[in-house]
């Protein structure tokens, strides 16, 4: 059986993984971006010069033939389901017997006068970042649109070389969609503190042109207008499926798949950011476009397409990100408004760059979701007290296990329970400090 | 050698700016002074030009630092390592590993009298601790020593909010300044033999064999000496390693490991990850342990024989072992080669102590790096900022421990990690077990 997986990255690349791990089954992988699988996730970092290009791709070059996964170059520009063949841009054919979907996304462009410039660019493909390498010698200023991960993330990559950043965030405060107000204003804080020049509650109005079609400056919504020779978009993503446009595919903003990544075509499969479920989980989202989701659905189909058929199961809500010097983790549900029937306890070092938040049910105490800034917790343990609906109470006083932070580290688990008692005036103690063999024997692996 | 992946940059962007410029001459003009009245001799190998050398080389560094690291906030601060000549291997690479490899040559296989000025330089600082003239070896240990204290500064400040990153460093320079050179020195000053309480059998070699035992018995105090270096390989060596993993040796307190992990850290993302480069430092390191061995048992054959049988053979192979291992490759390569390879080519690929304490790790200990979960995002951080060239990535991103031999601890890929996804710990199973337990259960392609 032929299996043709158009996209390389992290979804397209786990599926052909577990599927050649599982079968004997012919891969192809297609890609228009590259030769080779990459991190996109990393791509900051190349431009920062913590890694060269090559760093950041996990695989030696030899794992593809060893592995018998092969890649080919080509822009698909049109699918024949009846035929069973792909077109490419530069007349290729290439026929499946199974056909894995995985184009990921495209940025988001919201027809800003101006948005076509020379100098105006998003941070998606390796492309962008050759684009803003381009751009970056003498930038004397870059504005960046869009308070998100991407949007921090660009700020980063040019404070890294010095270059000056407007960042122009909608919301009135950094990502205050998903942060709670506390998080997100540390984040805010955070920035002030790198020199970034953050202007919140402020959009895009347009993107000057310099007379030869390069940017020159961008004017906000408050009719100011910000010299710069960089625009930076950074407004989100949507599923890439533009050019599926005349196949007989069911699509609303993404493919459409029900929890076995099947489309409604046969032998059609999506998975990744261009997947839009058709029945997400309760409190999940029909389109998921991180990382984790794409490698989650790839390795489910592989399961399916090697006679076990497998739904996907996204399990309990994970993410993690960096804010500059600030590292985040997530875990469960933690929402910016808190519902009327939920509690949240919170904690922030005196420095202001670290916290913890633990949000719970107000009746029953059963713990909802972990939210973390500048502390590491251990995955499987939240995973666990989430799943079985743990009561806070008990969290608190097992929160050792949890501590994922370097050792010498200061433990902050003391810090939380003070405060928690505090609120509610209750006397709890912590019962279980930092340690290895008891996670492993709370999470009964320990054979 | 122009890096070719660096596609995205056909001209690297100038990272460093002129205050670092102004740092970076500054110590080197202070390293010029050392060579120049090193070479110069008498007229310029006074004590206030050795002082004012140093001097000058610290004031750089303190300049570099405070432009570099603190004065912004403490955090992951590797911006332009793959940009700057000195650290990706351009010009200046090339020039200091020029100078290194001339400098250790000289050292290991030139005359003494080459180091007639540098001694004289030294004779002071060496009448004051020793009670006798300086060699070029208190030369060598006192150079040696100043750059483990003054770039352990600039490591500890860059992470400065790791507290394992400094209390780490701290050690290796206590365990450098004190017992690699004060008491040595002093033992020397109360006319016992110079000894070495941070090296053992099998690195130190000459330790564990019948000359060594004869000199040492001509002192009082020998006895209790020939038991300790006894008592650390036969015995803390296992006991510790067990608890803490190679790295309490390694990455706290080894000179070597000290020198790598300060001197060194500019230098650490140079160590070739590739499979083959793994291939080569498991025979590598394995051939020079037997070779150790096996010279140290016919030295003790030959003596116990009264080179009956052996005759020359096993002064001429220690020879040839302290040539080409002691001074060519943990030497000349070893720290001559940092800008190209890194800073642990000798720890990765000869030292036999590595490999004694490797074997230990990787059978007999609690030590493991874990991963957390499922959030690695396969970035290559971890991969890339392991000076002993393991591909970190390749098991976090499969949700594994890492137990790997040649993993000296020094925790760096924990902290660059922007996910928070490596902690090294100890656990009191098996670590080979619980390795085992995961790639079992995750299924791992
Ligand atoms: C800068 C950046 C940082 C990020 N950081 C994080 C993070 O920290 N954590 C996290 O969880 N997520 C992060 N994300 C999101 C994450 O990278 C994506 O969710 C993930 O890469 C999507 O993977 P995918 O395999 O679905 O698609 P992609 O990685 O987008 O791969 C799709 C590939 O298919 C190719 N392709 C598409 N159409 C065609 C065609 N017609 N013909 C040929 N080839 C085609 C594309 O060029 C592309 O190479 C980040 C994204 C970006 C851009
Ligand atoms: S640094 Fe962290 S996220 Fe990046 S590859 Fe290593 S473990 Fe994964």
């Amino acid at each position: 059986m032929k299996i043709v997986i158009l996209g390389n990255g992290i979804s397209g690349i786990t599926a052909a993984r577990y599927i050649r791990k599982r079968s004997d089954h012919e891969i192809v992988v297609v890609s228009d971006e590259s030769d080779e699988f990459f991190s996109r996730t990393a791509l900051m970092y190349v431009y920062m010069g913590h890694m060269r290009e090559r760093d950041i791709r996990p695989y030696e070059p030899w794992f593809w033939d060893k592995n018998r996964i092969r890649r080919q170059r080509a822009r698909i520009a049109r699918i024949d389901v009846a035929a069973k063949i792909l077109y490419g841009t530069g007349g290729q054919e290439i026929g499946y017997d199974k056909l894995i979907l995985a184009t990921g996304s495209l940025p988001n462009r919201f027809g800003w006068p101006g948005q076509e410039l020379d100098g105006v660019h998003s941070l998606y493909h390796l492309q962008d970042l050759e684009a803003m390498e381009r751009h970056s010698a003498g930038l004397q200023r870059a504005v960046i649109v869009g308070g998100g991960l991407i949007g921090v993330e660009m700020a980063e990559m040019f404070h890294s070389r010095k270059i000056p950043v407007t960042f122009l965030v909608r919301e009135s405060s950094f990502w205050n969609m998903v942060l709670p107000s506390e998080e997100s204003a540390m984040v805010n804080r955070h920035l002030l503190e790198h020199h970034i020049d953050l202007r919140l509650s402020t959009e895009l109005e347009a993107v000057l042109d310099d007379g030869q079609g390069k940017c020159r400056a961008a004017v906000t919504t408050s009719g100011e207008t910000i010299d710069c020779g960089f625009v930076g978009l950074t407004v989100g993503v949507s599923p890439n499926i533009g050019f599926l446009r005349d196949a007989p595919l069911e699509t609303n903003r993404g493919i459409l798949v029900n929890t076995y990544l099947e489309t409604n075509l046969p032998d059609i499969y999506a998975i990744g950011d261009c997947a839009e479920l058709r029945d997400p989980q309760p409190g999940r989202r029909a389109i998921e476009a991180v990382w984790y989701t794409g490698r989650m659905m790839g390795e489910a189909l592989a399961y399916t397409l090697t006679g076990d058929r497998t739904a996907y199961d996204p399990g309990i809500w994970f993410n993690s990100a960096k804010f500059f010097d600030i590292e985040y983790q997530v875990y469960g549900t933690i929402t910016p408004d808190l519902p009327e029937t939920q509690a949240s306890l919170y904690w922030e070092h005196p420095d202001g760059r670290k916290s913890i938040r633990l949000n719970y049910e107000r009746s029953a105490g059963r713990i909802l979701g972990f939210n973390l800034m500048g502390i590491r917790y251990r995955q499987e343990v939240c995973e666990k007290w989430l799943h079985a609906g743990t009561s806070v109470e008990t969290v608190l006083q097992q929160l050792g296990l949890a501590n994922f932070d370097p050792e010498f580290s200061t433990q902050y688990e003391c810090a939380l329970i003070e405060q928690y008692n505090r609120q509610t005036g209750k006397s709890l103690r912590l019962r279980q400090k930092r340690s290895l063999p008891a996670v492993l024997q709370f999470l009964g692996n320990e054979k | 050698m122009k890096n070719k992946s660096l596609s995205f940059t056909p001209h690297p962007p100038a990272m460093t700016s002129g205050l670092q410029k102004l740092a970076l001459t500054v110590s080197g003009i202070g390293i010029v002074m050392v060579l120049v009245a090193g070479m110069a001799r008498k007229a310029l190998a006074t004590v206030p030009v050795l002082w004012t050398a140093l001097g000058l080389i610290t004031i750089g560094v303190v300049l570099f630092i405070r432009s570099e690291y603190s004065r912004q906030p403490a955090g992951i601060r590797n911006n332009g390592v793959w940009f700057r000549s000195l650290s990706a291997r351009g010009i200046w690479a090339w020039l200091v590993a020029v100078v290194l490899t001339g400098f250790y040559t000289a050292l290991y296989f030139g005359p003494e009298k080459w180091f007639a000025g540098l001694t004289e330089l030294f004779s002071p600082l060496s009448q004051m601790l020793r009670g006798r003239a300086a060699d070029k070896w208190f030369v060598y240990g006192g150079l040696y020593t100043f750059s483990v204290l003054v770039m352990g500064l600039k490591f500890g400040f860059k992470y400065r909010h790791n507290r394992y990153q400094v209390l780490r460093t701290v050690s290796v320079s206590f365990f450098q300044l004190g017992f690699a050179f004060l008491v040595p020195a002093f033992m020397q000053l109360m006319n016992q033999p110079e000894f070495y309480f941070s090296y053992f059998w099998p690195l130190k070699d000459w330790y564990g064999t019948p000359s060594a035992v004869q000199y040492f018995s001509k002192f009082g105090i020998g006895p209790f000496l020939l038991l300790f270096g006894a008592l650390m390989t036969f015995v803390a060596t296992p006991v510790l390693t067990y608890f803490f993993g190679k790295r309490w040796y390694c990455s706290w307190v080894c000179g070597c490991g000290g020198l790598a992990e300060t001197a060194g850290d500019p230098f650490r993302h140079l160590s070739d990850k590739s499979l083959k480069a793994w291939r080569l430092e498991r025979w590598m390191i394995h051939s020079v342990l037997v070779a150790v061995v096996l010279m140290t048992a016919l030295l003790w054959l030959n003596s116990w024989q009264k080179g009956g049988i052996l005759g020359d053979f096993s002064r001429s192979f220690a020879q040839w072992y302290g040539y080409l291992i002691g001074m060519a490759f943990s030497g000349v390569v070893g720290v001559g080669f940092y800008p190209l390879m890194g800073s642990r080519v000798w720890c990765r690929f000869g030292c036999p102590q590595a490999a004694i304490l490797g074997l230990l790790q990787k059978k007999r200990s609690k030590f493991r790096i874990t991963v957390n979960g499922s959030q690695c995002i396969s970035c290559g951080n971890c991969s890339t900022y392991c000076e002993m060239g393991i591909d970190v990535r390749h098991y976090a991103q499969r949700g594994q421990d890492v137990v790997r031999a040649s993993c000296v601890g020094c925790g760096i890929c924990a902290a660059v990690c922007p996910r928070g996804v490596l902690r090294l710990e100890g656990a009191g199973l098996d670590a080979g077990q619980r390795a085992e337990y995961l790639r079992n259960t995750k299924e791992p392609a």
